[in-house]
């Protein structure tokens, strides 16, 4: 019975939180609204045994993505923002065309098949943590993505130093 | 225990409501964060399958799409940092150099 409460908890709160982010004028606001849902999401992670997976969520997305936005708009100093509307014409037809994708997904979700059931239960994962488990399949079997991974984030850092440079 | 098909149904509306913002917003900003919706929904239907159907996969997926978003949202804000120099406006109305 709890956990049924706490994910309707969860879901009202995700769908309010995440209409308030994409309806706000004020992009500060809607970023302090987006930080208020990755602790909901975070904590829905908790509730799916992927504690690291909450942990990394925190402190890498509310903790460092949120910080560079807020960083950007608060450097950008854009004042005059608040003159113009805030959506576009043709709003209805873009809520259409979501909620046809959402019926879409509706029907799928009813008569999908689960694939096979792998090893890695929640007694197994329980008796090491998580986290240990999850280090081991990635440096033993999932290397290679994790190498290309670091690459990504090296190209990343030189890109966005190299095109917010003054001359 | 929730059943699998609520994780996805949250997991889709949450997409939904990104991709929605992303079509109607006119602020680069706003759009930006759209797109991180967007990537944090699919990571909630990864884990919930990760959980359901007892499989590790979904978890490390999950790693490298979050690592992969995070350097999306720093190059993608190093452009706009560089197009407001250029433009001085962060509207998609102001911006309009390639229109036909």
């Amino acid at each position: 019975m709890l956990p049924v409460i706490a994910f309707t908890y969860f879901a009202i709160s995700m769908t309010v939180l995440s209409a308030l982010v994409i309806t706000r004028k004020n992009p500060v606001h809607s970023v302090l609204f987006m930080l208020a849902l990755f602790f909901h999401i975070a904590a829905l992670y908790l509730f799916l045994n992927a504690e690291f997976l909450a942990a990394v969520q925190v402190v890498l997305y509310a903790g460092a993505v949120l910080v560079l936005f807020l960083f950007v708009i608060t450097m950008l100093n854009l004042r005059w923002e608040a003159a113009y509307e805030p959506f576009i014409e043709e709003w209805p037809i873009s809520l259409a065309v979501g909620l046809s994708l959402l019926l879409l997904v509706f029907f799928t979700t009813m008569n999908f098949v689960k694939g096979p059931v792998g090893q890695y239960t929640i007694e197994a994962i329980k008796s090491e943590t998580n986290t240990k488990i999850l280090g081991r399949i990635l440096y033993t079997e999932y290397l290679f993505p994790f190498e290309i991974a670091s690459l990504i984030l090296l190209i990343a850092i030189v890109g966005a130093m190299v095109l917010a440079k003054k001359k | 225990m929730v059943p699998l098909e609520w994780y996805i149904g949250l997991s889709a509306v949450i997409f939904v409501m990104g991709a929605i913002g992303f079509m109607i917003r006119r602020n680069l900003i706003i759009m930006l964060v759209c797109v991180e919706l967007m990537l944090n929904a699919t990571n909630i239907s990864l884990i919930a399958f990760s959980h359901y159907l007892q499989d590790l996969r979904g978890q490390i997926f999950a790693i490298f799409i979050i690592t992969v978003a995070a350097a999306e949202a720093a190059i993608g804000l190093a452009i706009l940092v560089v197009l407001v120099r250029n433009k001085g406006a962060v509207h998609t109305t102001e911006i309009t150099e390639m229109k036909g």
